[in-house]
């Protein structure tokens, strides 16, 4: 007997993230930027163009966690598709093939504008 | 430009890879088929030992943790830990709500198995005859370890951590799961916040099988993504 045939499902672990800016399906660019410090954007992906896969919640900033802040004001974080043909113009493999990966809102910019 | 994270642990296991040839000098002393005792017992503790132990003799002496604590912390994560994922996508085989409640909201449904993932999320991705998935973390390595215990050395190497974001299928390959090109390969950088495990397809042959029997068959790289589960490596 586990724990799910006795028990009510639970409410979703999902958070809210009311103010945000992009929705799923927008298109995005990563800001081309190298700040120095712990950041959670990697390198290879800045500057590269993809579309918002999922809205994950808000989040405590990393980039105020690592050096013993609070993490506040929350920010909100998205799941982002890329094509590996445009993160890797050399990619070998068919145009189909997908990288995936959270990025925070402050390093996202609207596309086309 | 690089965010390069020194990974103690991967550097670690290679130097201890690199040990298992050394070189015995004057002393004398068999190497049998058991697992040494102590894998710490050949050379003095690294910096980093040192750091860890003092770490943990002042939160004792202080009442914050106990030993026993520790040790039994350290039991669940070897003789816990790895079987859950493999319980928890047997389940999402054999019970189509309880896939679709997972795929919804992975920590959710981890928590109806009495799982406590000890992270914000986790996201399920399932493997479907159009889309494989896999599994990396680029910058360090961020892992599931509430369902699969402790990642293993690959997983936590550069070679891989670089490799499987930029080729893939020539990375799958040597893993010796090769994919047709009519299949999307779908990366997920583990960066952030969100821990992730694959659903594989489930392989036919499988009907009517037990959950215990469909669990043998998720081995860890099958839920990671580097593999697919097969019929004849579960007997």
């Amino acid at each position: 007997m586990n724990a799910a045939q006795t028990s009510a499902p639970l409410p979703s672990t999902y958070t809210p993230a009311p103010g945000r800016r992009f929705n799923v399906g927008d298109a995005v660019v990563v800001k081309r930027a190298f700040p120095p410090g712990h950041r959670r954007t990697p390198c290879y992906i800045r500057g590269k163009a993809g579309v918002i896969e999922r809205v994950c919640g808000v989040f405590p900033n990393p980039e105020e966690l690592a050096y013993g802040f609070d993490g506040e004001p929350k920010k909100v974080l998205y799941r982002v598709r890329f094509t590996q043909k445009e993160v890797w113009p050399e990619y070998r493999g068919p145009d189909r093939d997908i990288i995936e990966m959270e990025i925070f809102e402050h390093w996202l910019e609207r596309a086309g504008v | 430009m690089s965010e390069y994270k020194y990974d103690y642990y991967a550097d670690k296991k290679l130097k201890e890879r690199a040990g298992r040839t050394h070189d015995h000098g004057d002393h004398d002393h068999d190497h049998d088929d058991h697992a040494p005792i102590n894998e710490h017992d050949d050379g003095p503790p690294s910096e980093f030992e040192i750091m860890s132990r003092a770490m943990q003799e002042l939160l004792e002496e202080k009442g914050v943790i106990t030993a026993e604590q520790v040790r039994r912390r350290m039991e669940v994560f070897e003789e816990d830990f790895p079987y859950r994922g493999s319980k928890l996508v047997a389940r999402a085989w054999t019970d189509p709500a309880f896939r679709q409640r997972l795929l919804d909201d992975g920590k959710a449904a981890c928590a109806e198995m009495g799982i406590d993932l000890e992270v914000d999320r986790l996201i399920a991705v399932e493997n479907t005859p159009d889309v494989h998935n896999v599994i990396v973390c680029t910058l360090c390595s961020c892992y599931p370890r509430a369902l699969l215990g402790m990642p293993p050395t690959w997983y936590k190497s550069r070679n891989y951590r670089s490799r499987v974001v930029f080729e893939p299928r020539a990375v799958l390959k040597e893993f010796g799961t090769v994919l047709p090109e009519s299949v999307t390969v779908r990366v997920h950088d583990s960066n952030a916040d969100m821990r992730y495990v694959v659903i594989p397809m489930r392989p036919e042959g499988t009907e009517g099988w037990s959950d215990e029997q469909l669990a043998d068959m998720l081995t860890r790289d099958t839920l990671v993504g580097v593999t697919i589960p097969r019929v004849n490596a579960a007997s």
